[in-house]
């Protein structure tokens, strides 16, 4: 797709300093002079928001900008909508400079391209669910029939058909934070900032939120900024992650660039109680099979040949489209190619079980018990590896030492 | 150490102010007066029974409890049987006026005050003068500039009662929660958005309560203002107790008792509502 190869959001040494405005300058001169954050507030009692932060979001991508608390993503992300004003620095919204805009210039573009959702929902406890689903386009001056129509729509989306005209107060929380979330997707907006949307949310919801985001990122194709401190949800959710430590960006890319070659200790020590498994996956752990029978070329015994030289009791089987059609056992082989028969067809076992190149390391482990040949890994029917027990294992303990010691 | 003249210099600019604009003030009591009488006459149309049912009636339609209507019903015959009507319904009709016109002007200063902090350090302070000067005090400029009488009482009333109306009203504004702010913010809602879509309809109980307040502050001055000639029950008052009649002096006291409960009940009743 084209589309995803446009620049959305481009942010330029970006800083936000915090503190009383005469001695603002002086704060950035020791930032520039690469003074931390500690001695710059004792010296000059400004705090470090953000500090020369750069990077770009493509159009239809998740990003998901992530730190301990007080890391400065909060802070990040309000300079994107100018909730908090950038001490220095450039953004760009679609190539406009988001932090030279008028007032007004501004509410345009808050009301036209950025939606947000609140780590607290921030729902308007006097206003119902619908009318609060329709704020956005109510300040945009919307007739009231077609906002209600659009309200609705974006209620149904997030699964909160019927509750209309309920209360804020008379929702759970997960069904607060999909209110905040159909508020903000009733506007339609390009952009949708998410601060924490989900970090208010018990384990269980939050994982079904996160689900339900996905499922709706793949109908609606947004541009998302997400911010979080959990690293399982970054994992899940982002196409990218950045990680932020004291005001500075100190990794970006996909999640297992960060897992498996973490850029600095901070980011080490970050990923390494994150469970290997579950973001290694299939792919990533598969070796490349060596050989392949097709039956049109190869007996018997010639797969028993391969079998020998490669140390494997099967070897798997794909036709002239290479894809794969079952997979031939050394037992079998051997009992066939005594008996002189020159088939592989009628030896081979055709029912098989096969994962994705992206299943989870994780599922792969149960799988691998209970079969006794090695797991083939299929695209669209055609061999991309094989995992083996040992090869898994392997992979798991070698990349989780190798995070461990960075 | 020679004296401070402070109480020269207040006597003095207020001298100032009696002798170049208090030709402007009389003619607004002239006005105001007539607007007093021609309320006062409207109420006393009504015959005081029909006028009873009706506010027992109408005490029913905005709280729906049937006991707060029955005692409206019973306290206010009780007011008419000890032949206090005329002074109650002058009574009510000073502190609707006053009540109104603390609130028309207190509620714009308690919500800009709570927008603008520099607005806010200056009214603080002049609030503070207002609740803590002791009520007979207001009475002593007023009479220059608007003579004996109601409006007089009215003046006073006013800058007695407002207080708690700009207090209130600004606190229900500041206590909006911060992220819902910033949630009205980050959508493009327009300063007035906010303040009429998201602020006031969250500050409504807080600055209800103010209301409740400021009534129940002009109640409460209606006896005091009845020294500068505001009459009503507050008259009563003053007269009993200048000729020693301690039963009508009580008997006028329990009737601004009664107006008070219903006043204060149904008020409360409409702040609590909206939450």
């Amino acid at each position: 797709m084209e589309s995803e190869n446009k620049i959305k959001i481009r942010v330029e040494n970006l800083t936000k300093i915090f503190g009383p405005k005469s001695r603002i300058p002086e704060a950035q001169q020791l930032l520039e002079k690469g003074e931390n954050k500690e001695n710059i507030l004792k010296k000059t009692k400004c705090g470090i928001g953000v500090s020369n932060a750069s990077f770009t979001v493509m159009e239809g991508e998740i990003i998901v900008i992530m730190g301990l608390s007080g890391s400065g993503k909060s802070t990040l992300v309000r300079c994107l909508n100018r909730l908090i004003d950038p001490t220095e620095g450039k953004i760009f919204i679609d190539d406009e400079d988001i932090t030279t805009l008028s007032p007004n210039e501004l509410r345009r573009v808050r009301l036209t391209k950025l939606g947000m959702v609140f780590q607290n929902f921030a729902l308007f406890p006097h206003r119902t669910v619908c009318q609060n689903a329709e704020y956005g386009l109510e300040i945009q001056g919307m007739a009231p029939e077609e906002r209600r129509q659009k309200a609705f729509t974006a209620l149904e989306q997030v699964g909160l058909k019927g509750w209309e005209n309920h209360y804020p107060h008379n929702l759970s929380g997960g069904m607060q934070q999909r209110v905040g979330l159909a508020r903000a997707l009733a506007m339609d907006p390009d952009i949708l900032l998410m601060d924490e949307a989900f970090s208010a949310l018990d384990p269980l919801i939050r994982s079904d939120m996160q689900d339900e985001l996905i499922g709706l990122q793949q109908q609606l194709q947004k541009t998302i900024v997400f911010i979080s401190h959990d690293l399982d949800e970054a994992l899940k959710l982002g196409d990218r992650i950045i990680l932020m430590k004291d005001g500075a960006i100190v990794q970006s890319g996909t999640a297992e660039e960060i897992l498996t070659n973490p850029a600095t200790e901070y980011v080490a020590r970050f990923v390494e109680n994150v469970d290997i498994s579950k973001v290694l996956t299939a792919e990533s752990v598969m070796i490349k099979p060596k050989a392949m029978a097709s039956p049109e070329v190869h007996g018997p015994k010639s797969a028993l040949r391969f079998m020998q030289k490669e140390g494997f009791s099967q070897i798997f089987v794909h036709d002239k489209k290479k894809q794969v059609i079952g997979l031939v056992s050394a037992d079998a082989a051997s009992e066939a190619a005594q008996r002189g028969e020159k088939d592989l067809f009628s030896i081979m076992q055709k029912d098989f079980i096969h994962v994705t190149p992206d299943t989870p390391a994780a599922d792969l482990i149960p799988i691998l018990a209970d079969i006794p040949y090695p797991l083939p890994v299929l695209e669209n029917g055609k061999m991309k590896g094989i995992i083996i027990r040992g090869s898994l294992l392997a992979a798991l303990s070698e990349r989780g030492r190798s995070s461990d010691n960075a | 150490m020679p004296r401070i003249p402070l109480g020269e210099a207040i006597e003095a600019s207020i001298n100032f102010f009696v002798e170049n604009f208090s030709f402007l003030t009389i003619a607004f009591t002239r006005i105001m007066e007539g607007v007093i009488s021609f309320m006062e006459n409207t109420l006393m149309l009504l015959h005081p029974l029909l006028f009873i049912v009706i506010v027992a009636a109408l005490v029913f339609w905005l709280t729906r409890k049937r006991g707060l209507s029955l005692f409206s019903l019973a306290g206010l015959l009780l007011i008419w049987n000890m032949q206090l009507w005329d002074a109650t319904v002058s009574t009510i009709t000073l502190v609707l006026i006053a009540t109104l016109t603390a609130l028309v002007i207190g509620i714009p200063i308690g919500i800009v005050a709570a927008l603008s902090s520099r607005v806010n350090r200056v009214v603080q302070p002049v609030l503070d003068v207002m609740q803590t000067m002791p009520a007979f005090v207001y009475l002593i400029p007023a009479i220059p500039f608007f003579g004996l009488g109601k409006v007089a009482a009215i003046f006073a009333t006013v800058i007695f009662s407002m207080p708690p109306a700009i207090r209130l009203t600004c606190l229900g504004i500041q206590q909006v929660p911060k992220d819902l702010v910033e949630c009205a913010d980050a959508f493009g809602s327009s300063r007035w958005q906010k303040l009429f879509k998201l602020q006031l309809p969250m500050a409504t109980p807080t600055i209800m309560a103010g209301v409740n307040q400021t009534v129940m502050l002009a109640l409460s001055m209606v006896v005091i203002a009845a020294m500068i000639g505001a009459r009503g029950l507050g008259g009563e008052v003053w007269r009993a107790i200048q000729r020693l009649q301690m039963g009508s002096g009580f008997e006028a006291g329990i009737a601004i008792v009664i107006v008070a409960i219903i006043l204060d009940r149904v008020l409360q009743h409409l702040g609590s509502k909206k939450q």
